[in-house]
């Protein structure tokens, strides 16, 4: 059976977070195919790397370790990876969607002339019948991802055209330890050999990485609002809150859109994906772009002027009512009654 | 600096951010017919990019290059009311059904018969997919660098250019040779406005399919053989000289198999009113069960 391959991020000699999600995920579809699970990891300084890479259940690592691959830039990425891709012609190819991962991804599925499914946020395996060729495809990648203004889940299918491509945001897949002590086969890539000088054209000329401050997936408690709360001044009471309540505040992407807050703190599908214990959300509609990246939260409270907002489907707690209104209410009331 | 010669790939793309419930099917799909087509947003922010360093390095020519059907002739006249030299039009039923393989086969097909170039622009990603994914694609389909996130042109010289990024976690600035692809990032600055004055030059811009339409009149006809520069030109398969086997569905590998609309639902959710005494009550539950406090 053909391989499951996954393309690993490296920041500082360390697997990135989407990246040990994505090898999870790249070996629950190995095992339901019987196959091989296969990592790409280049950079620099990676003597070490298989005791991170290897516990998720990888059986070979093609590693490129050179000064010239780390920090990432497309083009010699791109090519160590289609000369790999090229030769190893796995089944399926996954990459995160992230700032490398959407530069590198759709470069690969134009070299390799296949099929690439953004922003999945559910991964299987299946099969499909093919009316015209009257002829059953199995074992096919199901790339699933809300579609279209968020009204609709669409299962993308690839059948013809070899490998299945897809990328995976950070913190849709669930993080698995494999085996401590898995033991994956290296295979060390020959980067000279496959390196020209146009690989290296565009230079970094300055760099400037921040850990970020908010942390959304970590908070248990978040408040995040919608366009329905109306102003920047009005997140004011939302901050208010969730810094009581000891959370972290996160923003719909017509939140995002309207100015009102960061794009750092934007949560759904474009965004970051979250699972607190609490979920308060405070003038969004709830398109399912955003419920695909906060529906697992433990309790969510909807506060909303629409009755007939989606987002109170989900909610286990509806208000109706005025963000401005209900939300110094709450805090009003939480100082009185907390103890 | 010598002037350059900038492409601008654009999109008309369904206001997917306002989907009202007009527009919604009785089975929860969409029905794009109902929806207002737009410029797609992050394609304004690469045209004010092109005609930003068009401002600086005089004798820059931008042109912008659409794919879509007829309407989006909509976006060359846009195009052109805020300050691009040419627009042009692909445009035929047989590039329909394309998925982002087939849309950059398609495009850069277009590309190759607007060389030569220095600068292909194009924004980020396109609301009604957010794949991100056409930019790339049509970088490495002309075997040229490709800087994508654009926030900023910082500066340039005759064979290079140099550009800071927006990545998720912080910025980078770096330098690429010409030919180049750039995808333009949100964060950079928003379009200028429309000139009144190009408006009033260019609003009677038409593709020739669109002059053939029943409801034409006489004097536009008229108006477009006196200034041919109104005339949108319009490519089709033929045109370019693009592979049936590589456009339209046949060129797109991905498919989709199944659509289900959402329905969400929860068990019971407690509906409360926004008065004092239900607050207060759903506060002291959470606070009871320890979800809070």
């Amino acid at each position: 059976m053909k391989s499951v391959f996954v393309y690993c991020e490296v920041e500082n000699k360390k697997i990135a977070e989407i990246s040990q999600e994505l090898l999870s995920a790249g070996k629950r579809l190995a095992q339901k195919l019987g196959s091989p699970l296969e990592a790409m990891v280049f950079g620099n300084g990676l003597k070490d790397i298989a005791k991170q890479v290897a516990p998720f259940g990888v059986d070979k690592i093609h590693l490129a370790d050179d000064e010239r691959l780390e920090p990432f830039r497309t083009l010699p990425h791109a090519s160590i990876a289609k000369e790999i891709l090229k030769k190893e012609d796995p089944q399926i190819v996954l990459f995160g969607a992230t700032s490398v991962g959407r530069d590198l991804a759709p470069r690969l599925a134009s070299a390799l002339n296949c099929g690439l499914t953004a922003d999945c946020t559910i991964l299987d395996i299946g099969d499909h019948y093919v009316n015209k060729e009257k002829k059953e495809y199995k074992d096919l990648l199901y790339a699933i991802r809300p579609a279209f203004g968020g009204s609709i889940i669409a299962n993308i299918i690839n059948w013809d055209m070899h490998p299945q491509m897809a990328t995976v945001r950070e913190g849709v897949m669930k993080k698995e330890i494999v085996d401590e002590n898995y033991n994956a086969e290296i295979e060390s890539i020959d980067v000279d050999k496959i390196l020209k000088d146009e690989d290296l054209i565009l230079k970094i000329i300055e760099r400037h990485i921040e850990e970020s401050d908010v942390n959304l997936k970590e908070a248990p408690i978040i408040v995040a609002g919608g366009y329905g709360v109306g102003s920047k001044e009005n997140f004011d009471y939302l901050y208010q809150l969730s810094n009581l309540l000891g959370g972290e505040v996160g923003g719909s992407r017509a939140a995002v859109d309207a100015g009102f807050i960061d794009h750092n703190r934007q949560i759904g599908q474009t965004g970051i994906t979250v699972r607190p214990k609490l979920y308060i959300a405070a003038g969004i509609s709830g398109a399912i772009q955003h419920t695909a990246g906060m529906q697992e939260a433990s309790l969510i409270i909807s506060i909303n002027k629409d009755p007939e907002a989606p987002m109170n489907k989900i909610a286990d707690y509806v208000i109706e009512g005025d963000v401005s209104d209900v939300i110094p209410k709450m805090i009003k009331y939480y100082k009185k009654n907390a103890k | 600096m010598r002037p350059l010669r900038i492409i601008v790939l654009a999109k008309q793309v369904p206001d997917t951010r306002n989907v009202g419930t007009d527009a919604m099917k009785p089975d929860g799909t969409v029905n794009r017919g109902k929806l207002p087509t737009i410029f797609n947003p992050d394609d304004l922010h690469a045209l004010e990019l092109a005609l930003n360093i068009k401002d600086r390095i005089p004798g820059t020519e931008v042109i912008v290059l659409t794919m879509g059907p007829q309407r989006a002739a909509d976006i060359i006249r846009e195009g052109y009311y805020r300050g691009a030299d040419k627009g042009i039009m692909i445009s035929d039923r047989r590039f329909g059904g394309a998925d982002t393989l087939a849309t950059s086969y398609t495009l850069v097909k277009g590309i190759k018969k607007l060389a030569p170039f220095d600068l292909i622009l194009g924004g980020r990603q396109a609301i009604d997919g957010d794949t991100a994914q056409v930019g790339p694609q049509c970088a490495e389909k002309l075997n040229i660098p490709q800087v994508t996130y654009v926030e900023e042109v910082i500066s340039f010289t005759d064979n290079q250019i140099i550009a800071k990024r927006r990545l998720e976690k912080g910025v980078e600035t770096v330098s690429s040779a010409f030919p180049c692809l750039m995808t333009v990032h949100e964060s950079s600055p928003v379009c200028r406005s429309r000139i009144a004055k190009r408006v009033m030059k260019y609003k009677y811009a038409r593709t020739k399919t669109e002059l053939k339409s029943r409801s034409t009149d006489e004097n536009l006809l008229l108006l477009h053989d006196k200034r041919p520069y109104l005339t949108i030109p319009e490519w089709g398969v033929e045109d370019i000289d693009a592979e049936m086997s590589k456009i339209g569905l046949a060129g797109s590998p991905t498919k989709v198999k199944s659509v289900e609309s959402i329905v969400l639902t929860s068990d019971e959710s407690k509906v409360l009113s926004d008065s004092d005494t239900d607050i207060e009550m759903m506060i002291k539950e959470l606070i009871e069960n320890h979800t809070i406090g």
